[in-house]
């Protein structure tokens, strides 16, 4: 068993191992588990969000109590303290969005799914493309144009240094911001599923390589485990940082002065 | 000129080292003033709260932008 297994342990694990086979073999390439996955988070969340508040009770029942506690700690804890009162109407999104991110990244460590569509950059990609839409939108619909560019580009400085300053609070606001929101969820995602693979595949190759190393696996094991736990805790926050991020640049694009 | 010792496998690794020690700093930083900082005003955690966690993610963008760029550039 041992020589079969080691041949086919795939080490060191690489990009490749994220570029996973379709589910049904020959059609449909694009067809493959992260796919599935994303409109799986999807129905999920809508039949949960609407089976908790389809009959809404005045004493909650423990999965309407679960609901509100998700959407009161987005509404008054990200949305409200960064935003202002104004912040509330955010909300409804900002929900959605912490919702969608921290399901989609526990697939990565929910045992036999172990995969989050968050570690392909598409995904995280177009969260942030949406983020920033919103906020652009948010600031041009509140002060127009010319008047919300003007506050986003023009820190109050003396007129001598603008020329450096101006470029610098374009590129930051308009393509740093995305960039980096998408870059941020994709990479934690990515390193954290790699770290997995490290100590889970790490145990196999030591099992099958001499007498002396082979128990050893079960410390790499134990770690993979531990690890697991460790990023549960990341999921957790990084799905948090992407909401609040979020709500943040949207105060920014709220904000009357720089 | 004999050769007395040779490096081999990804100098990524050394790189991404390297970049971490930055944003590791950077962290600590962060987390070490929240801490003062309630430890001397205990009613403003909650107010520094998201703060911390803002400022947390832009340094920490450094080191995962350290990940991205270790496996795009490997080659």
């Amino acid at each position: 068993m041992s020589t079969s297994l080691a041949a086919e342990i795939p080490w060191p694990p690489s990009v490749e191992d994220f570029y996973l086979p379709p589910i049904v073999d020959g059609t449909n390439p694009w067809f493959t588990k992260v796919t599935l996955l994303v409109w799986v988070a999807v129905a999920a969340l809508i039949i949960f969000f609407l089976v908790t508040y389809r009959d809404p009770k005045l004493v909650p029942t423990k999965r309407q109590w679960i609901a509100e506690s998700i959407y009161g700690f987005v509404r008054n804890n990200v949305a409200r303290d960064l935003i202002g009162h104004d912040g509330v109407r955010f909300a409804p999104y900002l929900t959605t969005l912490f919702c969608f991110v921290l399901l989609t990244n526990l697939f990565g460590i929910i045992p036999g799914i172990q995969m989050s569509p968050n570690s392909h950059i598409a995904f995280p990609a177009i969260l942030a493309v949406i983020s920033w839409v919103l906020f652009n939108a948010v600031g041009i619909r509140q002060h127009g144009f010319a008047k919300y560019m003007k506050n986003s580009l023009i820190p109050p400085a003396p007129w001598f240094i603008l020329p450096l300053l101006v470029p610098i609070e374009f590129i930051s606001t308009f393509v740093f911001r995305p960039f980096t929101l998408a870059v941020r969820l994709f990479a934690n995602m990515f390193a954290g599923h790699m770290i997995l693979l490290v100590f889970t595949l790490g145990g196999f190759v030591m099992l099958n390589s001499n007498a002396w190393l082979a128990p050893v696996s079960l410390v790499s094991w134990l770690m993979a485990v531990a690890l697991t736990f460790l990023e549960a805790l990341v999921i957790v926050l990084q799905a948090y940082v992407f909401t609040v991020l979020t709500a943040s640049y949207v105060q920014g694009a709220l904000a009357e002065e720089h | 000129m004999p050769l007395l010792a040779e490096v081999t496998g990804s100098t990524a690794a050394i790189g991404y080292g390297l970049a971490a020690i930055g944003p590791g700093i950077g962290v600590g930083l962060i987390f070490a003033s929240y801490v003062q900082a309630t430890a001397r005003q205990p009613e403003s955690s909650r107010l520094t709260q998201p703060f911390v966690w803002i400022g947390f993610a832009v340094v920490e963008a450094l080191a995962l932008l350290g990940v991205a760029f270790g496996f795009i550039w490997a080659g």
